[in-house]
């Protein structure tokens, strides 16, 4: 131990320091969940950062390769939490092309309005959670407010609020039900208003303002070295977006911007995602406009059970045909594929390699968080202030339970 | 069909890496550990094909077929916006060179492979357990570890490990 008086003989240039080891985590607010850093630090710098991550750990990819592909959706969903929709579509997209089929058109838009919904209510979380990582608590009371009608709307069409696995193979599970296309267009016309309520509150604020401009800065060619995708690459500059550039469903079909900032800071990733949710109120909008009627999955008895649930009384096809999709599962042919999708969190992607059974051989899970919160380790998080790196951590918006799968 | 920008790349190796044929969503390349940092820096360095984007790094495990272990790399250039499969099988034990050299994000895939898998990356900076903590015993993703796992003091549920 340094002795006290010694400090105070010495000027501060030669005052004695010495580094500390800092466990931040498992168990702390600012980590959105269990993960642990430990940090270097000399003073209030941090020299060094290793993000421990594992311990919420459950095996999905294991898992799968001993589920059915219905089974799999479950699994999917706990992915990242925030937005199940999303992890659905990506592994269901997958499944798709390897069995060669084509989802109705119907089906591809409530796919879309369930997705965007969903980023939606990613990103309202993290635009309140960063704020309150930095101190300000009341943001995130009213994103949480909004939150909440998109957790009611999730519940009117899919039952659930939470994990909805409403996505499957060949569409999706039920169509919208009556008075929900109402509902989410009374939700877009809220919405915009809100993000206005936000903005005011929190963009201009001196302290947000300090704490993030400038902090956290990420470099164009990091951020494509690091694999960084979504929100937290377009924050560096880099224009892609897959949506756009290799569309997928009906994305094609309707009119968005990609928002990109130029900085690539904690403050430009916040406010790209406040912009990406006006994109997304847009995208809704036009398909609510354009979808068209038409069934909500494929005519196909061997992969979606039957949309007339009087026909199981009456037809021993469609019994059997029902009793086998439940008992077993579906065969998948024999091939691998990998699809990407435009996640909330950056690029979704889902390798899976089918051996011709029910089960796949391999189910590999590209979680866009598990390559985000890489960014935290190395140069773009060493040689910062602690209280920043809880600004930069907070703004990369990890999930942890996709982190750790 | 193989895409025009593979066609620089075959008559650059030649023999050294093999034509994985066309699949679903993108044309595949297989090769050699030995070959797979040299093919990787050419992909992400001549400007027709600029795979600057390491997608996805992770392994598959054919038991019992042999070569056993396989790397798969998912390429991606968002400069010309195509996708490229490259696959590297490897005999038991299982050794692949590193990429975090070409691409930085290799580093935690990397990490994830072996922790999974046991597939030892030769000259990664930081190997080590990701997921499962540091005194774990074997590799879980591998098709001969049983999904309970073993039996131990605290997974009463697993299976015999066969010795007792």
């Amino acid at each position: 131990m340094t002795d006290v008086t010694v400090l105070q003989e010495t000027g501060p240039e030669d005052a004695v320091t010495q580094e500390v080891l800092l466990n931040l985590g498992p168990q702390h607010p600012s980590t959105h969940g269990v993960l642990r850093l430990v940090l270097q630090l000399d003073g209030e710098i941090v020299e060094r950062t290793e993000p421990i991550i594992g311990y919420l750990h459950r095996g999905t990819e294991k898992l799968a390769e001993d589920f059915t592909y219905t089974q799999i959706f479950p699994l999917t969903d706990r992915l990242d939490y925030v937005c199940p929709p999303s992890n659905n579509l990506g592994f269901a997209m997958a499944v798709e092309q390897l069995l060669d089929i084509e989802v109705p058109e119907r089906a591809q838009y409530i796919r879309v309005i369930m997705t965007e919904l969903s980023r939606i209510s990613g990103h309202l979380l993290i635009v309140g959670a960063l704020p309150m990582d930095l101190g300000a608590m009341t943001v995130l009371l009213y994103t949480m407010r909004e939150r909440e009608m998109l957790m009611d709307l999730m519940e009117m069409i899919t039952g659930a609020r939470m994990h909805t696995s409403y996505i499957r193979v060949g569409g999706v599970r039920e169509d919208l039900p009556d008075g929900a296309v109402d509902r989410v267009r009374e939700f877009c016309d809220i919405l915009p208003k809100r993000l206005i309520d936000y903005e005011r509150l929190v963009a201009k604020n001196r302290v947000f303002l300090q704490r993030t401009k400038g902090i956290g800065v990420i470099a164009p060619e990091d951020a494509i070295d690091l694999g960084l995708s979504g929100p937290n690459l377009r924050a560096s500059g880099v224009d892609w977006d897959i949506r756009r550039d290799c569309p997928y469903e009906i994305y094609d079909q309707v009119e968005f911007n990609v928002i990109t900032r130029e900085t690539g800071d904690c403050y430009d990733r916040w406010i790209c995602r406040v912009d990406e949710m006006r994109e997304s109120v847009r995208i809704i909008e036009q398909c609510l406009e354009k979808m068209p009627d038409g069934g909500f999955q494929v005519d196909i008895p061997t992969i979606a059970f039957p949309v007339d649930k009087d026909l199981l009384g009456c037809s021993m096809e469609t019994q059997i045909h029902h009793f086998e999709l439940s008992a077993y599962g579906f065969k998948v042919p024999k091939g691998e594929v990998y699809t990407a999708i435009e996640a909330p969190k950056g690029e979704l992607g889902y390798y899976i390699i089918s051996d011709g059974g029910e089960k796949p051989f391999r189910m590999k899970v590209r979680a866009p968080s598990f390559v985000n919160l890489q960014a935290l380790e190395g140069k773009v998080g060493n040689m910062n202030y602690l209280a920043d790196l809880i600004a930069m951590l907070g703004s990369l918006d990890p999930v942890i339970a996709e982190v750790d799968k | 069909m193989r895409p025009a920008f593979c066609d620089e790349v075959f008559q650059h190796f030649d023999v050294k890496i093999g034509d994985g044929g066309a699949g679903i969503d993108m044309y595949n390349i297989t090769v050699a550990p030995e070959h797979v940092v040299e093919l990787c820096r050419f992909l992400k360095e001549v400007p027709a094909l600029s795979f600057n984007f390491l997608s996805d790094l992770c392994g598959v495990d054919h038991h019992p077929d042999t070569p056993r272990y396989e790397v798969v790399y998912h390429l991606y250039s968002i400069t010309h916006q195509h996708r490229l499969r490259l696959k590297c099988r490897a005999a038991d034990p299982p050794h692949v060179p590193t990429v975090t050299g070409i691409w930085s994000t290799a580093n935690w895939h990397e990490r994830e492979t072996f922790d999974m898998y046991g597939i030892v990356f030769d000259g990664h900076p930081n190997l080590k357990r990701i997921y499962m903590w540091d005194e774990f015993e074997g590799y879980p993703m591998r098709k001969d570890f049983p999904l309970r796992g073993y039996k131990d003091a605290y997974n009463p549920f697993g299976e015999e490990t066969g010795e007792s």
